[in-house]
């Protein structure tokens, strides 16, 4: 479904990434690992169009997407979530994701301010479409309240229901159980699950150990910007090269 | 939501009813009061919504003013059919505009955006044989609807007003529709907005391009109702005022929008009893409106609201006790 070659990324004298090549199969949901500073986000942004790629191209369904901005990709419907959650704060969680039916939408900015018959009908469809979303995450109840004011967890929920609006048929999520307690992290986990059921395939970048062996049909392993591993969670753990990466030689 | 459409309602019934009230030289402040309302929404649309600055939207203002006159005054073309070629050509030069400036983000897009609004001025200045220079423009013939000519202050009011509160419908229509929507997104995070495939270049353009259009309509009708442009009146100073009009009322309001308005157009006026000190007075309010207030009168008027309806319920429980 996804697929990466020879992409090196370098920063001034920082090569962030060097000749990584990654093939991400439809249904599956894929764990990026690797110690800090290995390259996983920069891998993320490129994948995602926020970066351009120094060298190497990106494919999705053979299709080559190599700087193609994001508002492009959302459209064949690759999206991503932050790390840092990218909330549209001063907007209500409905509005948020909303927002995330952007794609699937036509009114334009006329339509918009003169109120025409097509586009209240549109506004409608959208509505009951978001409720779909937040009921998917089970946040319905929060559909009113300004994003800005909810809990970190709650966010998480918020922007993934967010993502889940565009129709992802890839979704990237960059550390999505960051800042969860074990009791949301094990509420992402069968959120995760749920997505995967849906159709999504998901790539996740995470350091949560035991939530990246649970739920992940493969595992890649990357290390000071080189693909080090590439396997099932079991042959990652049992990867000498991981071990060594991961505690340091003995 | 309905609680807008509600408030709009109602201040229509206000705007209609106002000259019961207020005449002569009064009705007159109503009047800038509206243009200056039209431009303040036109702008709150891209500074309030998109996050986009613009400190040269009075050159917008200005090219619909001079197009309009030049049209009328010299060319003896009809001037709803000027109005009409102004907004066009405006909105043309702005979508022109719009793609390479709106790339630059705060205090570089601040710069050009000031650059712009100079350079037109000087424009309104040097090219004395079209504009008439710093002495201005005069001649401009009123509008006329039918055998109506809008010649008096009455029939300018509600002229005015009727497109003031047509703009005001517009941006409260706007702001709860997929555009605004996006537009605020960008105005948040405009990375997570591209994520959810907004297309942040285009819309960011659009919504300059509308503003300016409806910059140039004010700036149109500002030049058909005074008869009488100078370039003075579309300098960067304007372009401020604007900006300020916006703040003070509260980014994203249109209501806000009117308020900063409103406030900014009777405050030079109720100054002028304090004659030179008027620009203190006035600089005062401002830097205080902006410490306590953040969000802006709007915001401040919602506050109050909420401080009566809980401070009535304690009154109401302590009734009880």
């Amino acid at each position: 479904m996804l697929r990466i070659e020879g992409i090196t990324q370098i920063f001034g004298g920082l090569r962030a990434l060097e000749n990584v090549s990654v093939t991400v199969r439809q249904g599956l949901i894929t764990g990026v690992i690797g110690p800090n500073g290995a390259g996983k986000t920069t891998l993320f942004n490129i994948i995602t169009g926020l970066y351009t790629q120094t060298s190497g191209k990106v494919f999705l369904d053979g299709t080559d997407i190599s700087g193609f901005p994001p508002e492009r990709l959302a459209t064949l419907g690759l999206v991503r979530t932050f790390q840092n959650i990218e909330m549209f704060s001063r907007m209500t969680v409905l509005e948020n994701v909303l927002v995330g039916l952007h794609t699937r939408s036509r009114s334009g900015i006329l339509a918009c301010a003169l109120k025409l018959p097509w586009h209240l009908a549109e506004e409608r469809r959208m509505r009951e479409d978001a409720f779909r979303r937040l009921e998917f995450c089970g946040i319905t109840d929060l559909a009113h309240i300004v994003a800005g004011a909810l809990p970190f967890g709650k966010c998480r929920l918020v922007e993934i229901a967010r993502a889940m609006a565009v129709n992802p048929r890839l979704l990237l999520m960059d550390e999505p159980a960051a800042g969860l307690n074990s009791r949301e992290t094990a509420e992402l986990e069968e959120l995760l699950r749920k997505i995967q059921e849906a159709g999504a395939t998901v790539v996740l970048v995470e350091h949560d150990m035991e939530l990246v062996m649970n739920i992940c049909d493969a595992i890649v392993v990357l290390n000071l910007g080189k693909k080090l591993a590439h396997g099932t969670p079991r042959q990652i753990q049992e990867n000498p090269e991981v071990i060594k990466a991961y505690l340091g030689e003995g | 939501m309905k609680r807008d459409y509600l408030l709009f309602l109602l201040f229509i019934l206000v705007v209609l009813a106002a000259p019961l009230a207020f005449r002569g030289y009064l009705l007159n402040v109503l009047i800038f009061m509206g243009i200056n309302t039209m431009l303040a929404v036109a702008l709150n649309l891209l500074l309030g919504f998109a996050g986009q600055i613009s400190l040269g939207h009075a050159a917008f203002f200005g090219l619909g003013a001079y197009l309009s006159g030049i049209l009328t005054a010299t060319y003896g073309c009809n001037p709803w059919l000027a109005l009409a070629v102004a907004a066009v050509a405006v909105g043309l030069l702005a979508f022109g505009l719009g793609f390479p400036i709106l790339k630059l983000q705060g205090h570089y897009l601040a710069m050009a955006t000031l650059g712009f609004g100079i350079i037109v001025n000087i424009v309104f200045n040097e090219t004395v044989a079209y504009t008439g220079g710093p002495s201005g423009l005069s001649g401009i013939p009123n509008l006329r609807l039918g055998r109506t000519r809008f010649d008096g202050d009455l029939k300018n009011y509600y002229l005015i007003w009727t497109f003031t509160l047509a703009t005001m419908l517009l941006g409260i229509n706007l702001a709860h529709s997929r555009i605004g929507r996006a537009l605020r997104a960008i105005h948040d995070s405009e990375v997570a907005a591209r994520v959810m495939g907004v297309n942040a270049r285009i819309l960011k353009v659009q919504v300059f391009t509308l503003s300016a259009i409806i910059s140039a309509v004010a700036g149109s009708l500002y030049a058909h109702t005074m008869m009488f442009i100078a370039p003075a009146s579309f300098g960067f100073t304007f372009s401020v005022e604007l900006v300020t009009m916006v703040i003070i009322g509260g980014l994203g309001n249109i209501f806000g929008s009117f308020l900063g308005a409103a406030l900014l157009t009777i405050l030079p006026e109720l100054l002028r009893v304090v004659r030179d000190y008027d620009i203190v007075v006035y600089g005062l309010l401002l830097i205080v409106m902006t410490m306590y207030m953040p969000g802006g009168l709007a915001g401040g008027v919602a506050a109050l609201a909420r401080w009566i309806r809980t401070t009535r319920n304690r009154s109401v429980d302590h009734a009880q006790d």
